[in-house]
């Protein structure tokens, strides 16, 4: 474990692995698509999309989130006469707003998020936010960022929206360390007791439950990434002056092993005690694993790019459950924040950025790979040509991080090859 | 602005996207934003199609709005075309692109491709789903299609007629063409063109040749119908078959036109729903309160058919088709109630509550409406749900439609024996209020907390003296909503108060009457 901790250097101590870039179609959601586990997360929270009709059937698209009566979220359709002039899209919008508060007593924290129509017509939401912000103070709080698909892919709305939070981040000199990235619950309360059983505190997590219950942060502030997407609320964090422990993400075993020994290491844990803690949740998560490995060990699998888990994900599959990634596609590669999850895949392991679809979907049938993890859009299409697929949007709605997850994970991709060695018709 | 939760109907473009999903050798490049692909899942998980629909987006991003986005589209549209070939190439823009002006149609058109190229124009910021899709097929007709003055029909060959309006994602839209295409098939019309379900580009040339339109969908077929008749001299049957009366009107008005016989037909006509709603289980189904709601079409069908063919008393009818309101109102007059005409889905559910159905007929929105009040609930519309494709043969129309209507729309009900018998027995421990159907198994939701709005008087001025709220208790919990209400709409005529065992009992005696 220790001779990895020498990697934790940034871009140049990454392996220098091939990249392939491509532009042209990108079959991606875009990053309004993070409200629907965002808004579960943070109760008192509520996501305004401002944007078209569009967006608003996105939403309730993209995951079939229909069975919550009145979600904490909803969308300010731009109209034919909000077009004519902006002074009126403000005026419509600040009348939405005030409307949406009248009835919804119980939000304390309002996101503004901005889309691609709001962007091009240059609506100004962080000024729209300010003003809101001033009037409905101290009760709620109007923040702002953009989920458009024109700014944003998929998973990058979380970074968007984390990163619109960390401005108004309570300030704080005591040492602490800051978990960042949306987490299920369960997961979240095992890391306590595991990091608690380390000797680290305080922890604090972002997003937090309540918008009231911010954690703070500042200089003597140490964050760990609990998702590997979040580039622009990592920057902002470091504005303020926290510093970012490098580590591989918690998936599998090894991968949260990892991540819990580099919180550890920088919290000046040593060696032995970090390996008590670990050992016996470790084992157990292997042993979960090893349940799923005859099935996993030497099936090839593809990666479309769509969350940006992809690259821990494969690193995760090849060396714990023994699978040949074929082609990792992520829609962007954060070289400094996947440094040690770099240096950890498979030699010669192909990687692309970006995307052209039409291409990458000629690659993946020439290589016909035995498992293929994928957008809602193409697995259908994919398995009808006769190809196992796994769809990825699952990978963000279900608790994955962690040891006790480590299984669950793994079952996620054996799941399709069992059912297809199980189906005789 | 408008504030809004869920949503009935989805972009324009994505209607266009239902046309060219169902024809064949169409292909649809669509400038828009990565985001928008989010529409593919439409089709390959709800309907569950098993290629991708036939479409390309450009997906510029922020970094290409300075540059060059027409140039981003027309190599979208030549790789789109020399990749997939097709006879005809659809663009569009999505609400995003309508913003940047880049002009599809004079850009493709520019590329100089051997193919037809039609070029939509599709408001994203007035106009929703069911009219992008009217629009397209009718766009596509116009290319496709030169008018022509009709042939008169050489005696001897049999009439002919198109079937228009069927397309990818549409409420049983599959089913309906195989039901209605034996209905043609028995009264010996052929059948020219289908479209746009299954049909190519050289199809829809071939539309002029038929004698008469049957525009089964007309939220999608009624602008191209339209058009045919005006420059191809075609008229259109308007009868929609859904239900048993729908569909004998239905044969009667397409034998008119085909000058054949209808008697044979109808004669030996073959649903047992008619003979199901006359047997004496049915008798429970007598003035079962239900509220109607769905696209004009199917709303306005079902409820003639809960009248004519199930005696089921319609309290609630209405649309979010803001196009077909007049169509609406008229129909719902005839019901001797209000429509509503709204696409705010808060509405529509304060509608379902303060009309205290026994039977929501509705699409996928209702369904949750419903599952929340506790009213059993059957779909008859779009919006689609994964479970709106079922794996059975279950059209809508025809026939066989009346019988799918029957049992879907009465299965969710007690069965009426059933209920009958947990009247007679409601004190048995296993006739409790809380017992649900039985077929609806444990997990459905108690009954006795079901319609909230029963526990408190409409008028806060009423109150319950406790004898009669004790002996409302009594009152089987199927009928326990409609007799409070009687009740109290009862008292506040006559300006009581108090609602003792007294007038409860007037209540009963009056509204008996
Ligand atoms: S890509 Fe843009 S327009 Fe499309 S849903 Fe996302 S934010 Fe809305």
């Amino acid at each position: 474990m220790s001779d990895l901790a020498t990697l934790a250097a940034g871009c140049d101590a990454a392996p220098s692995v091939p990249i392939l870039r491509e532009r042209g179609q990108r079959s991606v959601f875009c990053g309004l698509t993070g409200i629907i586990w965002l808004h579960r997360k943070i109760e008192d929270a509520f996501f305004l999309v401002v944007g078209s009709r569009t967006c608003a059937h996105l939403l309730q698209s993209a995951a079939g989130v229909m069975i919550f009566a009145e979600p904490r979220f909803a969308t300010a359709i731009i109209e034919e006469r909000d077009l004519a002039g902006l002074a009126d899209a403000n005026d419509e919008l600040d009348a939405v707003v005030t409307r949406l508060l009248e009835r919804r007593p119980d939000i304390k924290l309002l996101f503004l998020v901005g889309s691609c129509p709001s962007e091009v017509i240059k609506l100004d939401l962080s000024r729209a936010a300010f003003r809101l912000s001033q009037r409905f103070a101290p009760t709620v709080r109007v923040l702002n960022y953009s989920g458009s698909g024109i700014e944003t892919t998929f998973t990058q709305g979380e970074d968007a929206c984390l990163a619109a939070l960390v401005p108004i981040l309570p300030a704080t000199t005591a040492r602490g360390l800051l978990i960042v990235g949306a987490l299920a619950d369960v997961v979240e309360a095992q890391f306590r007791r595991l990091l608690a059983a380390l000797g680290i505190g305080p922890v604090a997590f972002l997003p937090a439950g309540q918008a009231n219950a911010l954690p703070p942060v500042g200089a003597n502030t140490q964050f760990l990434l609990a998702q590997p997407f979040l580039a622009d609320t990592a920057r902002a964090l470091e504005a303020r002056g926290a510093r970012r422990i490098p580590a591989a993400f918690p998936l599998g075993a090894e991968g949260t092993a990892l991540w819990l020994a580099a919180a550890a290491r920088a919290f000046g844990i040593a060696a032995p005690a970090i390996e008590v803690v670990l050992a016996a949740p470790r084992a157990r998560a292997r042993a979960a694993l090893a349940c799923h490995a005859p099935l996993l060990a030497g099936k090839r699998i593809f990666f479309f790019p769509d969350s940006q888990l992809e690259v821990p994900l494969a690193r995760f599959l090849a060396r714990e459950m023994g699978m040949q990634p074929v082609e990792i596609g992520t829609p962007y590669l954060h070289r400094q924040h996947l440094a040690e999850e770099l240096a950890l895949l498979p030699e010669g392991v192909r990687l692309s950025e970006g995307q052209h679809v039409e291409r990458q979907l000629d690659r993946c049938r020439a290589a016909a790979p035995d498992l293929v993890v994928c957008g809602l859009g193409l697995a259908n299409p994919l398995e009808a040509e006769g190809l196992a697929t796994k769809w990825s949007i699952e990978l963000l709605f279900t608790p994955i991080q962690g040891f006790e997850q480590a299984g669950d994970l793994a079952g996620l991709f054996a799941r399709p090859l069992q059912r297809r060695a199980l189906l005789a018709v | 602005m408008q504030l809004t939760l869920w949503t009935y109907e989805g972009p324009p473009h994505v209607g266009a996207m239902r046309v060219a999903s169902a024809m064949r050798g169409v292909h649809f490049v669509l400038h828009a934003p990565q985001g928008d692909t989010y529409a593919d899942l439409l089709f390959t998980m709800i309907e569950r199609r098993a290629a991708r629909p036939p479409v390309t987006y450009t997906t510029f991003q922020a970094r290409d709005l300075g540059g060059d986005t027409a140039e981003l589209f027309k190599s979208a549209a030549r790789e789109a075309y020399e990749r997939f070939q097709p006879d005809l190439l659809l663009v569009g823009a999505s609400c995003t692109a309508e913003l940047i002006q880049d002009d599809p149609g004079g850009l493709a058109r520019a590329l100089a491709l051997p193919i037809p190229v039609v070029a939509l124009e599709l408001p994203a910021y007035q106009r929703k789903e069911d009219w992008g899709a009217a629009e397209t097929f009718y766009q596509l007709v116009r290319a496709c299609v030169r008018p022509a003055p009709r042939a008169p029909r050489v005696a001897g060959r049999p009439a002919r007629c198109n079937i228009l309006g069927p397309t990818s994602l549409g409420f049983r839209h599959r089913d309906d063409v195989r039901e209605v295409s034996g209905l043609l098939a028995a009264l010996g019309v052929e059948i020219g063109v289908i479209a746009p379900l299954g049909a190519s580009p050289a199809d829809l040339a071939r539309l002029g040749e038929a004698d008469f339109n049957i525009a089964l969908y007309p939220e999608i077929a009624g602008t191209a119908a339209q058009w045919l008749h005006r420059n191809c001299g075609q008229p259109t049957v308007r009868t929609i078959p859904i239900g048993l009366g729908a569909t004998r009107d239905f044969i009667a008005e397409v034998a008119a036109l085909a000058g054949v016989d209808p008697a044979p037909l109808l004669a030996g006509e073959a649903a047992r729903s008619a003979w199901y709603a006359r047997s004496v289980d049915s008798n429970y189904l007598t003035g079962k309160r239900v509220f109607i709601f769905g696209d004009a079409t199917h709303a306005i069908a079902a409820a003639r058919v809960a009248r004519e063919e199930l005696g089921f008393a319609v309290v609630g009818l209405g649309s979010y088709a803001r196009g077909f309101a007049r169509e609406m109102r008229e129909a719902a007059a005839s019901h001797g109630i209000e429509a509503l005409i709204t696409d705010d889905y808060l509405a529509v559910e304060a509608a379902v509550a303060a009309a205290q159905p026994e039977l929501v007929l509705g699409t996928q929105m209702e369904r949750h409406i419903a599952k929340r009040l506790g009213i059993p609930c059957a779909v008859i519309s779009a919006p689609v749900h994964v479970q709106d494709f079922p794996a059975r043969y279950s059209p809508q129309m025809g026939f066989e439609g009346a019988n799918v209507l029957f049992d879907s729309w009465v299965h969710p009900l007690m069965m009426g024996l059933e209920e009958h018998l947990l009247g007679m027995f409601r004190d048995d421990r296993e006739f409790h209020d809380g017992a649900g159907p039985s077929h609806l198994g444990h997990t459905a939701p108690k009954l006795v907390d079901r319609v909230p709005v029963e526990a408190a008087p409409a008028d806060e001025a009423l109150s319950w003296a406790a004898d009669a709220e004790r002996e409302m208790q009594r009152i089987p919990f199927f009928v326990r909503g409609k007799a409070r209400r009687n009740t109290e709409r009862f008292a506040q005529e006559r300006g009581i108060a108090t609602i003792t065992m007294d007038t409860l009992y007037d209540a009963k005696a009056h509204y008996a009457r």
